[in-house]
């Protein structure tokens, strides 16, 4: 076998990277490389130094640094091997992976690729923010960054715009750091985040969250001054008459991430237009044989947990090359009433893969107080879960046993949520 | 007088939504918790909140600038602020493993400043 050839090459060394290795060392893989374009593996966990991490993975509440250190600790037992300061700038169908490095420009090829690659956040300009380009405003990650990695306070009185985790727990830093936070405002009558970061990062420390609220205008001459905030009515349009205005040197915003796809897109991957990323199997893998997505790149997760399980599962799939054995069954699954979307988009069931159970991870579309979940293949109901206060901003994840399922139909598997009035 | 409050417990993502009833006689109950640790979150917010903190420290001799902490258990939430300036007061220097002490016993809270992550260099 050629030098630069290997069973599995990982693009991406966060958490989801750094567990398709760990996955991928239960398999039969023997060559493993791991790219990461950071000087350091752990992605975006080294900036979020807050707790919380780990509770279903490692069995312990970590920093997100810490938690990337445990994975990188697990890591080290297996034999991948790891390129840090790599970007890959190509991929080919014939998997042909092109990265630069400090090392200068390099072609590799694999058996299979994993694509784990996070999320980016969304800017001012993806939600249209009105007003001039005025320093001062940036997403919360980004002063994340500049405050847990640089040591740079980016402003004194902040305002944040959205109120995704990110910028609820960065309300809660710049407030520890002695920042004043004036306050959150959502666009939609409930809040993005955890409710856990609402009470710990908001209430305690008495920053309002104005709900159905949006910003309206950014004022200033060349450093952010003041914003205009406006309540929104049931069309999300901003009321006139309801001008808030706040003087702040700083607006943050926590507007919602997207899997990063660059990538994706240009080496030609089918897409789920609900998730807008790539339309993967329950294997993970995408239309493009040995090609598999995971992780922040596939879905926007709550929880890093559900990202080193997803990794794990991709990684140990591909070193198996279950997606080799011959193909018995594929149903599509659809995101039905109430539903946003489903990982994965499709269920492939292979001859001699013996596995019990498969997993669907969904999100709703609008706060729910009761509701029932249907997994139903046309009249045929698979499972029937009662389930309460099912949020947006929450991911549920449902695994079902494959004995429960028509496995020679060709109907579709649709998950819809049933809301059950008071 | 009894006294109930509904809150969400925020010791993991889930986020129970409990119920803590604070009798007459002083005894408290916990409802709806789905884990055991709910019950003691319940108690202790109704009697005495506490709160873990994160933050970071300076770090020399370091290709890093700072170095992540966190307390090793909650401390008084009313002691935030006080914490805060203790922790903004220390500067470290590398090598360093996770779990190494940066301040012991913290205000007296019996609680030490730990090191969330390790720098070796």
């Amino acid at each position: 076998m050629k030098n630069n050839h290997y069973d599995i090459v990982i693009i991406g060394g966060g958490a989801g990277g750094m567990s398709a290795a760990i996955g991928a060392s239960k398999g039969h893989a023997k060559k493993v490389l791991l790219l990461e374009r950071g000087k350091e593996l752990g992605g975006i966990l080294l900036q979020c130094i807050h707790n919380g991490f780990g509770l279903h993975h490692f069995k312990e509440e970590l920093s997100g640094p810490g938690y990337a250190e445990k994975l990188y600790d697990d890591l080290k037992q297996t034999n991948t091997i790891i390129k840090l300061e790599s970007v890959v700038t190509h991929i080919t169908k014939d998997k042909h992976i092109t990265f630069t490095n400090p090392e200068g420009l390099q072609v590799v090829s694999a058996d299979h690729i994993i694509l784990t690659s996070g999320s980016r956040e969304r800017t001012r300009h993806q939600i249209d923010l009105p007003g001039q380009r005025l320093t001062g405003i940036m997403t919360a990650g980004q002063a994340q960054l500049y405050l847990n990695i640089e040591g740079y306070m980016v402003g004194k009185k902040v305002f944040i715009l959205g109120s995704g985790d990110i910028g609820l727990i960065m309300a809660r830093r710049m407030t520890l750091e002695g920042a004043t936070v004036l306050g959150v405002a959502e666009l939609m009558p409930y809040s993005n985040g955890l409710n856990r970061n609402i009470v710990q990062c908001l209430e305690d420390y008495d920053i309002p969250l104005y709900l159905s609220h949006t910003i309206t205008n950014v004022l200033g001459t060349e450093r952010l001054e003041k914003i205009e905030l406006k309540q929104v009515d049931e069309n999300l349009e901003p009321i006139d008459g309801t001008e808030k205005y706040f003087e702040v040197d700083t607006l943050l915003l926590s507007v919602g991430l997207m899997p990063e796809t660059n990538l994706i897109k240009k080496l030609g991957i089918q897409i789920n237009p609900r998730t807008r990323s790539a339309f993967v199997d329950n294997k993970f893998e995408t239309n493009i044989k040995g090609v598999y997505v995971c992780g922040n790149a596939l879905h926007i997760h709550d929880l890093v947990d559900y990202v080193s399980e997803e990794g794990e599962l991709a990684g140990e799939f591909a070193s198996k090359n279950i997606t080799n054995l011959p193909l018995m069954s594929s149903i599509n699954i659809v995101a039905g009433q109430h539903v946003n979307y489903t990982v994965p988009s499709k269920l492939s069931l292979y001859e001699g893969d013996d596995l019990k159970q498969f997993n669907i991870k969904f999100r709703i579309r609008k706060p729910i107080e009761k509701a029932i979940v249907y997994f139903k293949q046309g009249d045929h109901l698979v499972r029937k879960l009662n389930k309460t206060f099912l949020i947006p901003s929450e991911m549920e994840s449902i695994n079902i046993p494959y004995k429960l399922l028509k496995v020679d139909s060709t109907e579709p598997l649709t998950v819809s949520v049933e809301e059950v009035k008071q | 007088m009894i006294e109930s409050r509904e809150m969400i417990c925020i010791l993991c993502p889930r986020g129970c939504r409990i119920k803590v009833t604070k009798a007459e006689d002083g005894t408290i109950k916990v409802e709806n918790n789905y884990c055991p640790r709910g019950i003691t979150y319940g108690e202790t917010e109704v009697t005495n909140p506490v709160r873990m903190i994160t933050s970071t420290v300076f770090i020399t001799s370091s290709t890093h600038k700072l170095l992540p902490v966190v307390t090793n258990s909650p401390i008084p939430k009313g002691l935030i602020f006080d914490i805060m300036a203790e922790i903004n007061k220390v500067h470290v220097k590398a090598p360093i493993n996770r779990g190494d002490v940066v301040i012991k016993n913290v205000l007296n809270t019996g609680s030490d400043i730990v090191a969330s992550k390790s720098i070796q260099n």
